[in-house]
């Protein structure tokens, strides 16, 4: 007979067996019945066809970016994954992305893309790096013979006439771009450019798809050099605009991005170093001026004239003390010297002196009386000038 | 060492005028600043004159060629 297990035993099994990536990301078309737009914000309903029906909740997080409102009736397709809700054991489909029926094949790869890039964290504002101020040379993966090439260049030689300049030729579309593009870039990677344009002039989607593939996206969120995107395109973003740490409208604006007006640049450093040389003078205006007034100071002036006014507030303070005063005062340091030489007499340096004698024994305890003693033992007896170890003969108690 | 990055030598030099300018360095160390400060302006008015414009190309055989702008 089969072991029984808990009905919690058995809904987690079933969800494990749901965990697969067949469940995890599915795309399903079916006919929106029940939608309820709960007040929590989140949407549940049923999708179906002819024979089957399914629960769906699409959560406020994920439809608050919904182009439009389902209603019942509505040919959708939601892209998601199935779970188990385990309190009603009920399985159901968790939507990410909805979309009408009629979203075309190439847009909804790139929506469910992008959602999944985007979990992934690739997009994430703070992998974004800063590009360098002044960069020593720039990378560039477009092709060679494009209007984007021509505009690069020409931005980047008016804005700093010593720009330096590498190009990574790519095929910008067609179904070699992605692989071409991606090999550039990782051309570029073994390179000492310290920024990359990559892009190409505008186009129609389709045009433009080279830059949406998952591969090229992943090397430029990867790129250990700073990415700018420009894809030519002022309204719709690619992935790769998505991915780069910063993205251009066009070729040109790139440019402009990646290398300072030359001579704004001089200017800003001058204004600095003028900065720094009048902030100097400042200080040594003030340090001047504070020398100044201390060496007119009355103590630098006539130093005597002071040491004499401080000997005269001396003897005013002595006359001040008054009489009686005075006269406590010499007669507290006469008890002081007398109670210091009884001190002195007091002392068992001053005893040992007159020729008495200290005897321990080994314990170093001081010996008063003979029975303290046992014959043979040996006593210590210190004398004003050393001491004596001495072994007991005899007792007299 | 390796060579001073202009943003680094710019970053620094920034720091150097807003340390005088507040006045909190002692008068020798803002001495030894301030000659600090001349090297840097110096440096990045240098990397900005440096070299005329270079625009190359990456061949596939890995060999970098002069690029010709085609209008």
């Amino acid at each position: 007979m089969l072991q029984p297990v808990s009905v919690s035993e058995l809904t987690q099994q079933i969800k494990t067996a749901l965990a697969g990536p067949e469940f995890q990301s599915v795309a399903v078309q079916g006919e929106v019945s029940n939608f309820l737009h709960h007040r929590s914000g989140h949407m549940y309903f049923s999708l179906k066809d002819s024979n089957s029906r399914i629960k769906a909740v699409m959560f406020r997080s994920r439809n608050q970016r919904l182009q439009f409102v389902p209603k019942n009736g509505d040919t959708l397709i939601a892209v998601g994954s199935v779970g188990i809700y385990e309190p009603n054991g009920e399985y159901q489909l968790y939507v990410d992305l909805l979309f009408p029926q009629g979203i075309g094949e190439l847009h909804l790869a790139f929506e469910q893309l992008k959602e999944k890039l985007e979990r992934e964290g690739l997009f994430a504002a703070e992998r974004k790096r800063p590009l360098p101020v002044l960069p020593g040379r720039i990378g560039v993966v477009t092709s060679p013979s494009g209007a984007a090439i021509r505009d690069i260049i020409h931005v980047l030689t008016r804005r700093y006439p010593g720009v330096q300049v590498l190009i990574f030729p790519a095929l910008v579309q067609g179904a070699g771009a992605p692989a071409s593009l991606t090999g550039a870039l990782a051309m570029a990677q073994n390179t000492d450019v310290d920024v990359i344009i990559i892009g190409r002039g505008g186009g129609s989607f389709e045009e433009l798809s080279a830059f949406n593939d998952e591969g090229l996206v992943r090397a430029i969120a990867a790129s250990a050099i700073p990415v700018v995107s420009a894809c030519g395109h002022e309204t719709d973003f690619t992935l790769a605009d998505f991915a780069a740490d910063l993205r251009a409208p066009t070729p040109s604006a790139a440019a402009e991005l990646v290398v300072p007006l030359q001579e704004e640049l001089f200017e800003h450093i001058s204004s600095l170093q003028k900065r720094m040389v009048d902030s100097l003078r400042r200080r040594i205006q003030a340090e001047r001026r504070y020398l100044v007034q201390l060496s007119q100071s009355p103590i630098l002036q006539r130093p005597e004239s002071y040491l004499n006014q401080l000997r005269q507030r001396l003897d005013e303070l002595w006359t001040g003390l008054g009489r009686t005063q005075r006269h406590n005062l010499v007669l507290r340091r006469g008890k002081l010297e007398s109670a210091v030489g009884k001190l002195e007499t007091l002392s068992p340096l001053k005893t040992l002196g007159r020729g008495y004698a200290i005897c321990q024994n080994e314990r170093g305890e001081i010996l008063r009386q003979a029975d303290q003693t046992r014959e043979g033992e040996v006593v210590h007896v210190t004398l004003q000038k050393g001491s004596l170890s001495c072994t007991v003969e005899g007792r007299r108690i | 060492m390796t060579e001073l990055k202009f943003e680094e030598a710019l970053a620094r030099l920034e720091e150097i005028v807003r340390s005088l300018e507040q006045g909190e360095a002692g008068l020798d160390e803002s001495l030894v600043l301030f000659e600090e400060g001349v090297k840097l302006a110096r440096f990045c008015n240098n990397k900005l004159d440096q070299a005329e414009a270079k625009i190359e190309v990456m061949l596939d055989a890995g060999q970098i060629e002069t690029f010709e702008v085609k209008d």
